[in-house]
């Protein structure tokens, strides 16, 4: 099992806090919406990948969990 | 009318003749209906390995298996239980809102029992209690065929789910599959963000199989004849046979049955297209084919003759199969104009709903426009190329992708015609297609 991160673009405003505080895995477009780092959450960034989740502010970034034989 | 032949010869979907089956027909033609157990029709689906004709590719057993498996869960049991507001509904979507598609309405319009079959054995294979047919609100002569069709079978008895013919309005988005599940369910014609899928909240809640027309119409003969059988044609690791439409320049445009995996010189001959320098002057000589619609992509002709016509093999050229539109383009036409007035009938087809796509699709087509009708700048040939990479992926709906797709392709496949825009403005093509319709 590994985390990954996904982004709900219906919901993303774009206020760009995933990136500020996940600069790692998402940088913005150049219109501020985020682009997420393909591949699975590496563990060492699990936690910060978690609390860019909670900070969203529209919950528009999610992170879920998937069988690495099935992703 | 003897049986359809049963060694897998084609057509298989289409009768012979342009005249509608009627259900004594379709009967001759076809054979009985079997009512096989659920369990083991999705189990031959499977094996047959049929694929979603509507324009992802997606495969129809695993789809089943899904609507089936979500309905067990919500309405445990059987008999009466099942008939509650809990059960599956089917969808078959016949929208075709694909400018540049024909084919359900060809194969509504001629063999109506066959999608109708389809209907009832996938309400048999998930335990549906209901079931849509979506046709285009401005086809309603179709809608009138189809829901005579309809009280013909409910006549003779042969109808296991009551079928609602839906007139479906919109643009090019009202077919997609979460947009129209949106639509039957009362709400907007916008795609939604999945998970949940249709499978297992679909219409009002409900476990929802949303299945292209053509694809049911495959299911019914799988239930007949059996997944050996459907896989006789098909040039491996493709499986069955697909409607395509040709359009442009060919002889003979229209709707034709091919077998998976056909090369696409050998499509294409079939709308009449002779071999590589047969054709005359510069309005019938080919010089590309967009493969898989709008959101497809473009391939230089003739070199892309021995691609095979099958959703891997285009996909690997860089096209896509979408729902099986071939559209060939003239020698006389400017493949650039045609993809900035492509982008920018996309752009106008927007949701408008996520942000990658509410910016990024609109500002493509711009810089098509510039490609296309001016002397565009490095700059802006530059930006185009970075918003192709930048959309893919970003949207909920598979919009950006398949315009990000398709002027990659268009990048790629007129890079010739690039370059004399970029150095001398529009080619004489082009700068007419400007004037035509500014």
């Amino acid at each position: 099992m590994s985390d990954w991160l996904r982004v709900n673009p219906i919901a993303c405003e774009a206020h760009g806090v995933c990136a500020e505080l996940l600069p790692e895995l998402i940088t913005l477009d150049p219109w501020g919406y985020p682009i997420v780092v393909p591949g699975p959450v590496p563990p060492a960034l699990a936690a910060h990948a978690r609390r860019a989740v909670a900070a969203c502010p529209t919950l528009a970034l999610l992170l879920h969990h998937e069988d690495d034989a099935t992703s | 009318m003897a049986p359809v032949n049963h060694t897998g010869q084609l057509p298989r979907l289409l009768p012979g003749t342009a005249a509608t089956l009627t259900l004594d027909e379709h009967l001759a033609r076809y054979g009985p209906l079997p009512l096989r157990p659920a369990g083991d029709l999705i189990a031959e689906v499977r094996a047959a390995g049929l694929t979603g004709r509507g324009g992802a590719a997606f495969p129809a057993g695993i789809k089943l298996a899904a609507v089936a498996a979500a309905a067990a869960t919500a309405a445990p049991g059987s008999g009466p239980r099942r008939r509650t507001a809990d059960a599956a509904v089917i969808v078959a979507n016949g929208v075709e809102s694909e400018p540049g598609s024909g084919k359900d309405a060809v194969l509504l319009a001629r063999s109506p029992h066959l999608v109708l079959d389809g209907i009832a054995v996938a309400a048999l294979a998930t335990g549906a209690s209901q079931a849509w047919l979506c046709l285009p609100a401005d086809k309603p002569r179709l809608a009138g065929q189809l829901r005579e069709a309809i009280a013909a079978r409910a006549w003779a008895g042969a109808s296991p789910v009551p079928v609602q013919v839906e007139a479906v309005p919109g643009g090019y988005l009202a077919s997609q599959e979460t947009a129209l599940v949106s639509w039957l369910s009362g709400g907007s014609q916008q795609p939604s963000f999945v998970p949940p899928r249709p499978a297992d909240q679909g219409v009002r809640g409900r476990p929802t199989l949303v299945q292209n027309t053509e694809t049911l119409a495959h299911l019914a003969l799988i239930a007949r004849y059996g997944a050996a059988w459907f896989r006789t044609v098909g040039v491996p690791p493709e499986a069955g046979s697909a409607l395509v439409t040709v359009s442009g320049a060919v002889p003979h445009p229209g709707v034709l049955e091919a077998p998976l995996g056909t090369p696409l010189g050998a499509v294409l001959a079939q709308a009449g297209l002779r071999p590589a320098g047969g054709q005359r002057g510069p309005a019938r000589r080919p010089q590309a084919v967009l493969a898989g619609g709008y959101l497809g992509g473009w391939l230089a002709w003739p070199d892309a003759a021995d691609v095979p016509v099958s959703a891997a093999g285009l996909r690997q050229a860089g096209a896509a199969l979408g729902p099986g539109t071939l559209a060939v383009l003239p020698a006389a036409a400017c493949g650039l104009a045609q993809t900035a007035r492509i982008l920018a009938w996309l752009a106008g087809q927007r949701a408008g709903q996520c942000g990658p796509c509410t910016h990024g699709l609109p500002a493509l087509a711009e810089a098509f426009a510039q490609i296309a009708f001016a002397r565009p700048h490095p700059d802006t040939i530059g930006w185009a190329g970075r918003l192709t990479q930048l959309l893919p992926g970003r949207g909920a709906c598979h919009l950006p992708d398949g315009g990000a797709g398709l002027a990659a392709s268009a990048l790629r496949v007129f890079a010739k015609d690039l370059s004399w825009h970029a150095g001398h403005g529009p080619c004489p093509p082009a700068a007419q297609a400007a004037r035509e319709a500014p």
